[in-house]
């Protein structure tokens, strides 16, 4: 970097080229945090073929197929209403942000649906129908609980987040040429996205 | 460069309060200095805990049989030693002290890049601390585990490892934030003028630092989560009795700790590189050689877990393979003690008490890593494997080599922060105190490892009992010296010294500013147009 930039950014309180390059360091760790997870998924796979594809005959890809189009979707609409803010299109840039909260939303609901069908069906640890499974379908079952749990709660997180963007637009704090936090929720939000693109097809559709 | 500094004295950042009042002024500030100060007394008061646990141990192993403590304390004894020492006091000890501290001056940086993050991971670290010592009041008492928390014991003993595991994991946290911080003021805020190449050797060893905690902390921080996952819900990841593999988590426990080793030894090194060309009065021998040795340490240091494991029930060529790559960390290791040995050479060396603790980094961390490739060889680890062989080996890297440079850089950047001067002619005994007491105490450790004591126990056979009085009583001369360097420390904070600015001749920013430093550290940010040791053209200055 030359160094006029560099005493640029000492000068100036605001340095929107480090907030962007620290939002990225932490969505690493994120991915390895997942990437951990990951790596368990794939040994325990290897070592119980069998079990982890009678596991995964248990999902519902419809419901699975549904949250991958909305969360594919409500990304879409962050990085449009990223678009929208640098244009000063205020309201649209909002509204935009509604929707991917509201598509958070309905993902939430669906898992709700999908994992209390499942408990009442008593696939769950200590449940009957999990008891009785072999011990590689089980871990087939922790393991989703275990991924699916912590995308989850990565989905909530993400929405809280763009709420609290929302609410910084309507104060002003996001303009059309400081939109740095917007962008970073934005690309925390495409890392929620990213992670259930991996997931659907590994617990869903592997066979 | 400094001339407008002494010229116009501005309130330092004890007196500047930012209009805070009472605690408030330290818990609720975003300056660099104050959360150094403020990971600095934590950190010491935690490992004052860890101390006393370790001395609770060695009484116990003064006689065979169970004098003192009953087995059970013992090994809660151990595993919360092992914990505080580990995840409260190594890790994040010099990068959150003195890295807060230092960092941004020494790139001639304000703050650091994301002030309020650096202090949200202090409130992370003590968030971390309290659930580790909770487990002293609440639950059934301390994990038993070791600080390794090895599956399945760890899944199914009653004592309180959820907590534990729990605290770990947040200090893992707390330590992802502190290197992503340090990463990005790195790349973003260095004094213009100050390339890579020019960037003092103590940044480079964090910055190699830093890409371990962001790449390594979020695996163990999974890891530890499925132990916590496990405990409360019995599902059996790494339970072998429901389908679980138990050698898989010490491979994910591994993969992260071991690379942790390094967070713990790199800034060590860092501390060291200043130093040895400031109290030698000469340009630091092979700067790019000890600066991409330390990003070689950091790469070398992701490929070498399995060194743990070699008696755990790996394939043969995995074995191999492993204790090969082991041996590859010696090489950048032996370049830094190498280049500083040369920097030394024909320097006008000053003997002053930062230097000595440097002196007794290399020549303590000279033992640890050599009996490093004792442990590191297949063949002779298999005979070593757990037996206090290991216990004095990573008691010379961890304590001889990190402990050792934490108090080199106390009192070499004592005088900067501070703005006052310690008792030289104290500090100097207790730096031979604590020398002569470190090796009673630990070298009897790897003959008594070598004659086949196994680590962990409470209880030992008779013929290992000369070692292990001759280790306890060094115990207790180690301690006296440490006592030493604390009692020095609260004196020395009540007397002023008005050559704190710059005693020692050293010539990175930090030595250009204020004792103690303002707030923005600088009036006028400064332009760099040599290399941090240029100690040959020091007239021209």
């Amino acid at each position: 970097m030359s160094s006029e930039a560099l005493q640029h950014a000492h000068d100036e309180h605001r340095d929107d080229a480090a907030s962007k390059l620290g939002m990225w360091l932490f969505l690493f760790t994120e991915l390895l945090l997942f990437g951990g997870l990951f790596l368990v998924y794939s040994i325990y796979r290897n070592m119980n073929m069998e079990d982890f594809h009678a596991g995964s005959a248990h999902l519902d890809i419809f419901i699975g197929a549904i949250n991958t189009i909305v969360l594919i979707t409500s990304s879409a609409t962050v990085a449009i209403s990223i678009t929208a803010i640098q244009k000063k299109h205020y309201r649209l840039a909002k509204g935009l942000l509604w929707f991917t909260i509201l598509a958070a939303g309905v993902f939430m609901v669906n898992k709700y649906f999908e994992w209390g069908h499942k408990f009442e069906i008593g696939l769950y640890p200590g449940g009957d129908m999990f008891e009785a499974m072999p011990g590689g379908e089980r871990l087939f079952f922790v393991l989703y609980y275990f991924m699916t749990g912590l995308h989850g709660l990565h989905v909530i997180i993400g929405a809280i987040i763009i709420g609290f963007v929302i609410k910084e637009i309507n104060q002003g704090k996001q303009t059309y040429d400081n939109f740095a936090f917007h962008e970073n929720a934005g690309l925390y939000w495409h890392l929620v996205d990213l992670i259930w693109i991996f997931l659907f097809p590994l617990m869903y559709l592997i066979i | 460069m400094d001339d407008n500094v002494t010229s116009k004295p501005q309130l330092n950042f004890f007196e500047d309060t930012g209009g805070r009042k009472g605690i408030f002024k330290w818990i609720l500030s975003t300056d660099h200095k104050r959360i150094g100060l403020l990971y600095f007394y934590s950190i010491i008061s935690f490992f004052m805990v860890g101390v006393a646990l370790g001395l609770l141990m060695r009484l116990e192993l003064l006689e065979p049989g169970g004098q003192y403590i009953d087995a059970n304390t013992y090994n809660s004894a151990f595993t919360l030693h092992g914990v505080i020492m580990i995840f409260l006091f190594i890790i994040p000890g010099i990068p959150a002290v003195f890295g807060n501290l230092i960092l941004p001056i020494i790139i001639g940086a304000k703050d650091v890049a994301f002030p309020r993050v650096n202090l949200l991971s202090w409130y992370l670290y003590v968030i971390g601390a309290f659930f580790a010592l909770s487990t002293l009041v609440f639950g059934d008492g301390p994990a038993d585990t070791g600080w390794t928390f090895y599956a399945p014991y760890s899944v199914n003993t009653s004592t309180n490892v959820s907590m534990s595991v729990l605290a770990a994991f947040i200090l893992g946290f707390s330590s992802i934030l502190t290197g992503l911080n340090f990463l990005v003021t790195m790349h973003r805020m260095r004094a213009p003028g100050m390339t890579w190449m020019r960037m003092p050797l103590f940044a480079w060893g964090l910055y190699a630092t830093a890409w371990i905690q962001l790449l390594a902390t979020p695996i163990v921080g999974i890891t530890l989560l499925m132990i916590v996952a496990e405990r409360f819900l019995g599902v059996g990841l790494f339970d072998p009795s429901l389908g679980g593999d138990p050698i898989l988590y010490q491979h994910m426990f591994w993969i992260y700790s071991h690379p942790a080793v390094y967070v713990m030894i790199l800034p060590a090194m860092g501390v060291i590189s200043e130093i040895i060309p400031t109290f030698s009065q000469r340009k630091i021998f092979g700067y790019k050689a000890i600066a991409f040795s330390s990003l070689f340490i950091a790469f070398v240091g992701y490929t070498v877990w399995g060194h743990h494991m070699f008696t755990s029930g790996m394939s043969g060529s995995a074995r191999i393979i492993f204790s090969i790559l082991t041996f590859i960390v010696a090489i950048p290791s032996a370049i830094k003690v190498f280049n500083w040995l040369a920097t030394m050479y024909g320097g006008s060396i000053d003997l002053k008490p930062a230097m000595l603790f440097a002196l007794g980094f290399i020549f303590l961390f000279l033992i640890g890593g050599l009996t490093g490739l004792v442990v590191g060889a297949l063949a002779t680890d298999v005979h070593l494997h757990d037996t206090y062989f290991v216990v004095g080996h990573f008691h010379y890297v961890m304590f001889g080599g990190t402990g050792f440079a934490f108090i080199a850089a106390l009192y070499y950047w004592f005088p900067k922060i501070y703005g006052k001067m310690y008792d030289v002619k104290q500090a100097t005994i207790a730096f031979w105190v604590m020398f002569t007491g470190f090796n009673i105490l630990y070298f009897p450790m790897l003959v008594v490892g070598i004659m086949g004591m196994p680590r962990r126990y409470y209880d030992y056979l008779p013929q290992f009992h000369v070692p292990n009085i001759i280790s306890t009583v060094g115990s207790w001369i180690l301690v006296t010296g440490l006592i030493m360097v604390i009692i020095n420390f609260f004196k020395a904070k009540k007397i002023s010294a008005e050559e704190a600015k710059n005693p020692w001749g050293g010539l990175t920013l930090e030595w250009t500013v204020q004792s103690p430093p303002t707030v923005l550290n600088f009036d006028e940010i400064p332009t760099v147009t040599s290399g941090p040791y240029e100690y040959q053209n020091k007239e021209e200055r």
